[in-house]
């Protein structure tokens, strides 16, 4: 800097530092919509809701459709996989929590809390394993779940997990029955 | 400084005389060679300038007008129903509103396409099935899509005018031509002027002495029920200002952040102006 | 002036580290801080830092553009537009975009004619200059391509009348024109190479723009009065000197640039580029881009044929020729005198040029009729006569005024007239702080 300067060095160091200021706080405003853009934008978040009709499903069996681009499964499920789902002992599974987004977050993993209240047959899940994303296969591996056969998870019929390296239960989405045969995902 | 003065205005007499010449060029009423052949009137609008803002009961009343009359040819492909919260209905208004529509969905499991009554997601279905089924059913010419009619419409300004527009920050070329169109359909041809068969005389019409469509809007023609008059005139104006936000929803995102921006520069420049100051203090350059 | 001699000394560990093995520290330390500029350069100087931010700020809008954009025909429009209406931000990254390339031409013809003015081009700056015209070249097909993306009306007609300037080079111009199209019309193959080439050139335009700088740093910049750098009190350190300067610069452009952005972002536009290309339907009168209008008057003055050269050739020959007058400028002009300040007559004629040069541009944005098309090759004729002919007879006969003997000097002699600097403080200003 120049050595001419007999001003007050507190003033100049005042306006130097204040300058210094409004160009950070310029930067910052001019990153933000760079990186705004990047979220979804205004037509992914408006097709967040599917309807499904379940008439055709006699229990036993399962349809899948695309929910927010991924799989969201609809099981009406047997009474012996309700029965197994009920009988297992909350200690022994890996993930103790719902993870229903119907519930509150710490809604303990009971295979009512995975369903709807008074329609327990029903599982409506994100059928996509909490591993690291693949799709696990349906009624398969050793507790008449679902099985990945990426790496080996292992989840029950009201989709905990239950061995293998998935972290978590897989995902009960927001849904509604709107009617006795129509679901509302989302 | 005054060298440069002195040459812009040479530069000025330069253009102002080419102008003048060019202004020369004969002139025939009955048979015009420029369009349109009547400018658009400018229009007051309430989102014109620096802090202008869509006037919500006008959009509202526009997009009555949209549904009731224009929407019978015109299509509006781009706009979704759940933007019409930015015409300030809730979203269970939007969504009643996005049902009254049957949008044509599939295929379904079974391989067929069905109606579906309209969500919020959906955009407003088009009244013809493709371009070609559109102009067949309107004497060969498809009514345009009115998405972006608002910004895809506009008359030339000419010099000087465009120069001052960046001063009055005049955007309003798109709806100050709609409303000119709309209610330029009453005028009488001047004697002599051949109007094609079909076609309607419209002044104001952009490429040509007439067009295909006819006097679209009449007195009376669209209820309101906010007390506003029932007048081509209005119906044109709010029609208009509703194409305007539906060509560019964000407008009044933009202007409130640009506000913000430049306010935000002026004040950085000062600063970094008294601190170029202060660093070039006693070095002469 | 060049990196002979660097004052840089390494001060911490990982410095003298880096400095060891890669010294970037050093290169930038010797570029943008020691690096000496002469002191008297006035506000036009700033421009070669604004066009620097203008090119950054195009690359990086570009890029989260194309994010969100499809090059394909059928979507290329829609897809512009769900950025206007559904993107997070993307209408004010769209109108930065489309925008910014307005402004950065705007800042390169500046920086452009302040280059004629003050003899920038002259000896040892020639290559300089010419790979500032290969920048300005590049800026040109990468603006050119980049409005066809939206693919609007003036988006199809604009690319089907420039590529069918090369349908006019005689024998191969057919096979030109189809090789650039990938077809028989604009379509779209058309659209998908424009698009890849469209995101690689700016990356080609900074690399040059090294070169650039680099030619830059080796022989220095010019100046106002057009003196070489004599000695160290002619010059001051880059920062925080210039760096300051160039700093009030910007935000004062980019205020010009932002008012338009956001409060008229339409303005430098064309409406029809809103309605979707139809290759069935061509708008009543095609205009480019506002920065290409000069050389489009000067492409559509040639009305008549010029012995064995049509009309249509003999057109586009004009337009590429206007644009290589550029390149020659360094050889063109005769005069011992760099600056304008110190020549009366070439003043004259440099302002009347670039009056002639907003005057074409006018012209170009006005339908090709009447008295139109004769003002148009009038100042067409001026274009190359002041290339042609006034760059070189004026330096063989105009008389120049006193030069003064250093840059110094003049700095003084400007300073005594207005008194408020004690005369001491023009002592070198030490670099370091």
């Amino acid at each position: 800097m120049s050595a001419t300067d007999t001003q007050d060095p507190n003033r100049r160091d005042f306006l130097y530092v204040a300058t210094g200021m409004a160009a950070v706080v310029g930067a910052g405003a001019v990153a933000w919509p760079f990186i705004d853009q990047m979220r979804p934008d205004a037509s992914t978040l408006a097709l967040a809701s599917v309807e499904v009709d379940v008439a055709s499903l006699t229990p036993g069996m399962s349809l899948i459709v695309k929910w927010r681009g991924k799989p969201v499964v609809v099981r009406n499920r047997t009474e012996q996989e309700m029965k197994d789902g009920e009988a297992v002992n909350l200690a022994e599974l890996k993930d103790p929590i719902a993870r229903n987004a119907n519930l509150p977050a710490d809604a303990p993993a009971t295979d009512a809390n995975r369903t709807m209240p008074g329609k327990e047959a029903w599982m409506v899940m994100v059928q996509v394993c909490t591993h690291l994303g693949c799709i696990p296969l349906g009624q398969e591996g050793d507790f008449g779940g679902w099985f990945c056969p990426c790496h080996g998870s292992v989840y029950d019929t009201a989709g905990r997990i239950r061995q293998g390296p998935a972290p978590e239960n897989m995902a009960v989405p927001v849904f509604k029955f709107i009617s006795d045969t129509k679901i509302l995902i989302g | 400084m005054k060298k440069i003065l002195t040459s812009l205005a040479l530069l000025g007499l330069v253009v102002v005389g080419t102008v003048a010449i060019a202004a020369e060029e004969a002139h025939n009423a009955a048979a015009p060679t420029h369009f349109p052949i009547d400018e658009p009137k400018e229009m007051d609008w309430s989102f014109a300038g620096p802090f202008g803002t869509y006037d919500k009961a006008q959009l509202q009343r526009g997009l009555k007008v949209y549904k009731e009359v224009c929407a019978a040819c015109h299509s509006m492909n781009l706009v979704a129903f759940r933007t019409l919260e930015g015409l300030g209905y809730s979203e269970a208004q939007v969504k009643t509103l996005a049902a009254e529509y049957t949008i044509h969905d599939g295929p379904n499991d079974a391989g067929d396409m069905f109606d579906r009554p309209g969500k919020p997601s959906d955009y407003f279905p088009a009244p013809f099935a493709n371009e070609q089924a559109a102009a067949a059913s309107n004497g060969g010419a498809a009514p345009p899509d009115m998405s972006l009619l608002a910004k895809a419409r506009g008359v030339e300004r000419g010099f000087p005018r465009f120069v001052f527009d960046i001063f009055t920050q005049y955007a309003q070329g798109g709806p100050d031509y709609i409303h000119s169109l709309l209610t330029g359909y009453d005028e009488t041809p001047p004697a002599g002027m051949v109007i094609p068969e079909g076609t309607h005389y419209n002044p104001y019409f952009l490429s040509g002495v007439s067009l295909k469509m006819p006097k679209p809007l009449s007195d009376g023609q669209v209820t309101y029920d906010d007390g506003a008059p029932q007048t081509v005139d209005q119906y044109s104006r709010d029609v208009s200002a509703f194409l305007m936000w539906a060509a560019e929803p964000h407008m009044e995102d933009r202007k409130k952040t640009g506000f913000r921006v430049l306010v935000f520069l002026l004040l950085f420049g000062a600063l970094v102006y008294l601190t170029k100051r202060k660093v070039w203090e006693g070095v002469a350059h | 002036m060049s990196e002979g001699h660097s004052t840089y000394t390494p001060k911490t560990g990982i410095e003298r580290w880096l400095d060891a093995r890669m010294p970037l520290p050093r290169l930038i330390y010797d570029s943008f801080v020691a690096y000496p500029v002469p002191r008297n350069l006035n506000y036009a100087w700033t421009f070669g830092g604004i066009l620097s931010i203008m090119l950054v700020s195009q690359i990086l809008t570009g890029i989260v553009l194309a994010m969100h954009y499809t090059a394909d025909t059928t979507l290329a429009f829609d897809s512009v537009e769900k950025i206007m209406r559904d993107v997070n931000s993307g209408w004010l990254l769209r109108y930065l975009h489309s925008n910014g390339a307005s402004f950065f031409f705007v800042a390169v013809y500046i920086h452009i004619f302040r280059g004629l003015y003050y003899g920038s081009y002259k000896a040892p700056r020639e290559l300089l200059w010419i790979l500032g015209c290969i920048i300005y070249l590049l800026m040109m097909a990468t603006g050119f391509m980049g409005y066809v993306l939206p693919w609007g009306q003036m988006s199809f007609w604009g690319a089907t009348v420039i590529t069918g300037f090369f349908s006019a080079i005689p024998l191969v111009g057919n096979w030109i024109q189809e090789l650039l199209l990938g077809g028989f019309a604009v379509d779209n193959p058309t659209l998908n190479r424009f698009f890849a080439l469209h995101y690689l050139l700016p990356f080609m335009i900074a690399g040059v723009v090294v070169l650039h700088v680099w030619a830059l740093h080796v022989v220095g910049q010019s100046n106002p009065t057009g003196i070489e750098v004599k000695s160290k009190t002619d010059t001051v350190a880059f920062t925080p000197y210039a760096t300051i300067k160039d700093a009030f610069g910007m935000i004062v452009f980019l205020f010009f640039f932002a008012y338009f952005v956001f409060y008229l972002p339409n303005y430098l536009g064309h409406p029809d580029n809103y309605t979707i290309a139809d290759p069935l339907k061509t708008p009543a009168h095609i205009v480019p881009e506002w920065y290409f209008l000069p050389f489009y008057a000067i492409l559509r003055a040639i009305t008549f044929n010029i012995g064995p050269i049509n009309s249509k050739l003999g057109g586009v020959l004009c337009m590429f020729g206007a644009i290589v007058m550029l390149f020659l400028v360094p050889w063109l002009d005769t005069s011992k005198v760099r600056s304008a300040v110190y020549r009366p007559w070439y003043k004259l004629f440099f302002w009347l040029f670039v009056a002639d040069a907003v005057l074409l541009g006018w012209l170009g944005s006005q339908p090709a009729e009447g008295s139109y098309v004769f003002m148009a090759q009038m100042a067409t004729l001026f274009y190359f006569a002041f290339f042609l002919v006034a760059l070189p007879v004026l330096g063989l006969i105009e008389t120049p005024r006193r030069l003064p003997n250093s840059i110094t000097e003049a700095v003084l002699e400007k300073n005594k007239g207005g008194g408020h600097h004690p005369a001491g403080a023009t002592a070198a200003p030490e670099t370091k702080g």
